[in-house]
């Protein structure tokens, strides 16, 4: 309980100088565009997979679960619409963004402590919380909201085409299914729930990171260590949510 | 000038330096010398600044440079160039972005005056055609030589140097050990050198303070080093075989 305590402390206390005012906002600038393309640009081909193979599944597990004659078919596009917004492109998008960036961000970070590069940044009297991990979270807190409009437009045609070329509905059903019922509050509830994720990510991981102590085989330590409590986090944060924008 | 008074400084109630007190004479290449685990990296990390210490005074010049908050420390600390012991460059960055780093940060110079500066620096520890590499492109030698170019690019008025030849050869080692000497002289830099490289000791050592568990045992110049009664300095002084040798044939004679 005192370590989990510590932690926690370490934790506000680290997000306590990456917040301080910048020593130079435009190469804050340049590096939130650098992080951008790096933590952004770069995990929309994995969101997009991913995204497309789960609309196809639900859409496919949906259709072989509600196959009782007195449930309409548009039913499947509803519970595909509806799987996707409330839980799959916010929830397991970031799960899988916790592994990629999660842990690229701690390994990272951790590099630069072992190697003395936040020792010389220090130095030179560079805030290098700040200077290293606020570009990240602004970077991912702009940025995720698309990867999850991504993911909710790739895995809605994922379904759409698992569930025409299979046979289980038809292209009208599913549209129709989209359409019906359809509340905007759940693309709200959604995006909210990413940009807390991305938070959630991003300053846990480089928390990890941050903080690493020796060389190499730590580095890789915090690195997993940054991928299993930032989804942790990220689950037990999605129960607080789900009761807080929904109930 | 920096002073250095009563400094203590332990890890997790493990004493690594006790009550230290010595004093940098500016416009001097000070060393700092003793075995691996001395206290050698500590001292120096906590004068900089990266170290919390226990307790003692830190100054720089008159300036309690320890008492002082984060940010006042900031202006003390553009002042200050380091070389650490991995030369700690920037992977992301290419050897220009490197050195143009605190320039970057710190000045509101123009572009153009920037590069100028860069390559001023780059040329004077004589790295040529190499701006656009990036450190793991570079050699051991390059790389201390490219983080000297940025430890000097703000013109800073106090040089540290950890380690400034571990993992070269003895020439490249001479080439860096000469490279600092050199500087401090041009820059009228106090500049403060840890080392375990006697070789170092006798080419640039001005005032050598020598430490030994934590503790300071010894301190004056390169000429008094080997004349020393102190049994543990000259067991470090003259530990290889050779030194041991032309010791043993000064006594018979």
């Amino acid at each position: 309980m005192i370590n989990f305590l510590t932690q926690l402390g370490r934790y506000v206390l680290l997000l306590k100088k990456v917040f301080s005012i910048p020593e130079k906002p435009s190469i804050y600038y340049k590096q939130t565009m650098h992080e951008m393309n790096y933590l952004g640009i770069n995990s929309i081909g994995i969101v997009t997979i991913i995204s497309f193979f789960m609309g196809a599944v639900i859409t496919l597990q949906t259709a072989y679960n509600t196959e009782n004659p007195i449930y309409p078919t548009y039913l499947i596009g509803l519970g595909c619409r509806d799987s996707i917004l409330l839980e799959f492109s916010s929830t397991i998008v970031a799960l899988i963004l916790a592994g990629k960036v999660g842990s690229n961000i701690a390994s990272e970070i951790g590099t630069m402590r072992v190697t003395e590069q936040i020792d010389a940044l220090e130095m030179m009297g560079v805030n290098s919380a700040s200077y290293l991990i606020l570009p990240k979270i602004i970077a991912t807190f702009l940025f995720n909201p698309f990867l999850n409009l991504i993911s909710i437009i790739v895995g809605i045609i994922g379904g759409w085409l698992a569930g025409t070329l299979t046979g289980v509905i038809t292209s009208e059903d599913f549209i129709y299914g989209l359409q019906y019922a359809f509340i905007p509050y759940y693309v709200t509830y959604s995006m909210i729930k990413t940009v807390i994720f991305a938070f959630i990510i991003t300053s846990v991981s480089a928390f990890h990171g941050y903080y690493v102590e020796g060389g190499s085989l730590e580095v890789g330590r915090a690195s997993t260590k940054a991928v299993v409590y930032s989804s942790v986090m990220v689950l037990l944060f999605n129960v607080i949510l789900t009761q807080l924008l929904l109930s | 000038m920096i002073r250095v008074k009563d400094l203590d400084k332990s890890f997790n109630d493990k004493k690594v330096l006790d009550n230290i007190s010595v004093t940098f004479e500016a416009g001097k290449t000070n060393l700092i010398i003793g075995r691996s685990g001395s206290g050698k990296t500590v001292l120096i990390k906590s004068i900089v600044g990266l170290h919390e210490i226990d307790s003692g005074e830190i100054w720089f010049e008159d300036i309690p440079f320890n008492k002082l908050e984060f940010n006042d420390k900031k202006e003390i600390r553009k002042q200050m160039g380091m070389l650490f012991q991995g030369s700690a460059l920037f992977d992301s960055l290419t050897v220009e972005q490197n050195v143009r780093f605190p320039l970057d940060m710190f000045t509101k110079k123009s572009p153009e005056e920037k590069a100028e500066r860069v390559n001023f620096c780059l040329n004077r520890v004589d790295i040529i055609n190499a701006n656009k590499l990036f450190p793991s492109e570079l050699s051991g030698g390059m790389k201390k030589r490219v983080a000297i170019a940025r430890a000097i690019s703000l013109n800073p008025k106090y040089l540290f140097c950890d380690e400034p030849n571990s993992g070269l050869d003895p020439i490249t080692a001479i080439l860096i050990d000469e490279l600092i000497k050199e500087l401090t002289e041009e820059y009228k830099m106090t500049t403060i050198v840890n080392t375990h490289d006697m070789n170092s000791v006798m080419k640039i050592g001005e005032k050598i303070v020598f430490i030994h568990e934590g503790v300071k045992c010894w301190e004056g110049t390169k000429e008094e080093i080997l004349h020393s009664d102190c049994e543990i300095l000259n067991d470090f002084v003259f530990a290889n075989a050779l030194a041991k040798q032309l010791k043993s044939s000064e006594k018979q004679k």
